[in-house]
């Protein structure tokens, strides 16, 4: 079996595997007891807390677990207006944001807010300066994810911070950084996180939010989590996801050796296309097309040969991605994409099985 | 206090000598239906059922929810059994009919008299009974045009029946009393509907599917299995036959000209079913077309799919269109399986611009280009049959 749909759900890492065994043995008090199997279960989820600052390179701020990223993407985004809205309706994102991002935007926009959705295509070259330009003083908030599911398609979020922070200090700057999490450095207000893309459990997610920031509960209930995440904290989980992040290798070489192995291996067939952007991109995901072959027929011709690859989101079974059209994607191009989405025991035997399950596959397609 | 379900024959009832083999599979249906749910006994009389729980842990409203979903049934009736003692009926049914009464308005008594030897005449019973009832229930009203309940007190032979709640049963004739027929099954929303319609009319009915793995997916299977499941329900023990269907896709795309595509695959695939009607005895053929909905359901398409079929093809849902066959969809619960968005294989190859008007002659030539014999064959070889059984027979 090769897994290439890391970008999906990654395979839980031994570590993050062992900590919720150990957890659930002997950890698995309420935090919110007074007595020491509940002060106990606190020290670990405190050291959880810590574990993800630290990879975040912060020094202060908090961390709020949530049940994963689409909860956390709700609540910052939700929260931030809800608290913000009688300084300004403005909220700035892009048009290729995760739809956990996306359809809260658009119910936002329902209720009277004032959504401007940027397309990277419209300035590929220096997204960030141009997202900045269209701050206007009625703008509150900048939502932008780090990383692009689809394409691995980078946003500066450092210097996105900058340039919006330089305009206007009291805007909120979120970054959803679920796809950029332990690979590279991200800024941000408020960041959203998930576990089990680096290799913890589903069902676990987190987010920074920066000192002093302010957003309303999404949910109340027992005033755990400062009362703006209620509801008993979920101890192994953030055990398990503590661990991963722990033993998230630092270094993104090998991922850089791997996409060049795939992107020489690709030119060597006609007709593909690579929508991810040499330079702009993070190197764990590639997103090509196989332009005459439909990306569901390769899929699953891979399948035959135990490779899972990605046709564009797999969040979005059957469903219209907006990210295609965000990157000026043609029709063709779209219809033909595939995301390869490596993890660091991916090799380069799997590659060269890859390249020549998508060799075969154009010979049989391809018409 | 005994209750019973009473359930009234619908067409069946109108049936003459060959009346009892109706009868005979349709209380053989019901037991099979209802086994899973307790002990019952079953007695037949004025084309009527009797089902009375043996066991009292019997569920009395999951037996009627199962009996909504047999064919042959016109009319289900929950009523409470007396002696033939009208001072007893009065006094009892008062006391039965509560639930039905307390929060209704308006009601009426209707009264049935099977049993001439019983002392009061219908109108009497009529009157008495609904007496008491406004005694008992002063809040309400009698209406007999637009009764809110309709309180039904039948003297029969073995005694007195009252009810307050007649449902309306599935209709039609029981599955198994017309034959087998075998429908081609692709996972939209019209065929399973269409094998719904033909179970209606007493045909116990079994499905074919095709399947061009990897131009569709195992999701697109497991759904069109699910949808079989559903049909269960309905119509019984469902065999499911899935073709493996892409080698023959392949040979058809690589060796015939593109606009006859759809016509020639639904040939194809007509001739795969003809073997497995002989094979099995199916008297027909079922389909989900709607004339004029896509290209391959056009009258010349039509008769293009029709000129290789050796069995009668029935099309119930031919004249209906999107809505209403989608309105029964929602009812027996295929539709939200059906509109899951996985591609089946009539979709795969699927040309620009498909023949509207097809002409057998020239569809005939097309597909004479390329021999399908072994495909055929092969095909019909590894074709994997399976069994979905009605819930709590497996």
């Amino acid at each position: 079996m090769i897994y290439l749909d890391n970008a999906a759900t990654a395979k839980p890492c031994k570590e993050a595997v062992e900590a919720l065994s150990h957890a659930a043995e002997n950890n698995f008090g309420n935090p919110s007891s007074l007595h020491k199997m509940g002060i106990e279960a606190e020290k670990l989820m405190n050291e959880g807390k810590s574990a993800i600052l630290k990879r975040l390179s912060k020094k202060d701020g908090e961390i709020f677990f949530t049940s994963g990223a689409t909860e956390s993407n709700n609540t910052i985004i939700r929260g931030v207006a809800n608290a913000l809205c009688r300084r300004g309706k403005t909220i700035i994102t892009t048009a290729m944001e995760h739809p956990s991002v996306a359809r809260v935007m658009d119910k936002l926009e329902a209720e009277g807010f004032n959504i401007v959705r940027l397309s990277p295509k419209d300035a590929i070259d220096n997204f960030e300066e141009y997202i900045a330009d269209n701050i206007t003083p009625d703008t509150i908030l900048v939502s932008v994810m780090a990383v692009n599911n689809e394409n691995g398609f980078i946003t500066d979020t450092k210097k996105l911070y900058t340039l919006v922070k330089r305009q206007n200090k009291d805007i909120i700057v979120h970054t959803d950084g679920v796809q950029g999490f332990c690979k590279i450095p991200l800024t941000g207000d408020f960041i959203s996180m998930s576990g089990h893309k680096v290799h913890a459990f589903k069902g676990i997610g987190a987010f920074y939010a920066a000192k002093g920031t302010r957003f309303l509960p999404l949910i109340y209930g027992g005033g755990q989590q400062k009362n703006l995440r209620p509801g008993t904290e979920p101890v192994e989980n953030i055990a398990a996801f503590s661990a991963a992040v722990k033993a998230y290798p630092e270094d993104m070489s090998h991922f850089e050796l791997l996409n060049q192995r795939l992107r020489e291996g690709l030119a060597a067939f006609s007709d593909i296309r690579i929508n991810s952007l040499i330079g702009k991109c993070v190197p764990n995901i590639l997103n090509f097309s196989v332009l005459g072959v439909r990306s569901e027929i390769m899929l699953h011709s891979l399948e035959e040969r135990e490779i899972y690859v990605s046709s564009g989101s797999a969040c979005s079974k059957g469903k219209v991605s907006s990210v295609p059209d965000a990157f000026g994607m043609t029709d063709k191009e779209a219809d033909s994409a595939i995301r390869v989405s490596m993890s660091h025991s991916t090799g380069e035997k799997d590659i060269d099985e890859l390249l020549s399950g998508i060799e075969a596959g154009i010979k049989r397609f391809r018409r | 206090m005994r209750e019973v379900i009473m359930v009234k024959y619908g067409e069946i009832a109108l049936k003459g000598l060959n009346k009892g083999t109706f009868e005979d599979i349709l209380i053989k249906n019901i037991k099979r239906r209802l086994r899973h749910l307790g002990k019952f006994e079953y007695m037949r009389r004025q084309s009527t059922v009797y089902i009375e729980p043996v066991s009292h842990d019997a569920d009395l409203d999951e037996v009627i929810e199962k009996l909504k979903t047999i064919f042959g049934i016109g009319a289900i009736q929950r009523c409470a059994v007396y002696p033939k003692d009208f001072e007893i009926i009065k006094e009892e049914s008062v006391k039965y009919l509560e639930t039905a009464l307390q929060f209704a308005r308006t009601f009426k008594v209707e009264a049935k008299r099977s049993d001439k030897t019983f002392p009061l005449k219908t109108p009497d019973i009529q009157m008495e009974l609904g007496g008491a009832i406004l005694e008992a229930y002063p809040h309400l009203s009698v209406d007999v045009h637009n009764p809110e309940v309709t309180v039904m007190c039948e003297i029969r032979d073995k005694g007195a029946y009252v009810s307050a709640e007649r449902i309306i049963g599935a209709g039609g004739m029981p599955v198994g009393s017309s034959g087998k027929a075998l429908l081609l099954l692709s996972g939209g929303i019209d065929s399973p509907v269409a094998g719904y319609m033909m179970a209606k009319r007493g045909l116990i009915v079994d499905a074919i599917h095709f399947v061009s793995p990897p131009y569709t997916s195992d999701r697109a299977l497991m759904k069109v299995e699910t949808l079989c499941e559903k049909l269960t329900a309905y119509c019984g023990d469902v065999r499911f036959f899935c073709v493996p269907f892409t080698e023959i896709q392949e040979a058809l795309r690589d060796n015939c000209p593109q606009e006859y595509f759809t016509v020639i695959m639904r040939r194809l695939m007509i001739r795969i079913a003809n073997h497995f009607c002989k094979e099995n005895e199916y008297g027909a053929l079922v389909t989900g077309e709607s004339v004029g909905q896509v290209a391959s359901q056009t009258l010349r398409a039509i008769q293009c799919t029709d000129a290789v079929a050796e069995f009668p093809v029935f099309r119930p849902v031919v004249g209906m269109d999107k809505k209403e066959i989608t309105e029964i969809a929602r009812h027996i619960d295929t539709f939200e399986t059906s509109i899951l968005p996985y591609e089946d294989c009539c979709t795969v190859f699927t040309p620009k611009h498909p023949k509207t008007r097809p002409d057998i002659a020239d569809i005939e030539k097309a597909e004479a280009m390329y021999d399908f014999t072994d495909l055929i064959n092969k095909a019909i070889r590894d074709t994997e049959i399976k069994l979905f059984r009605v819930e709590g027979n497996e």
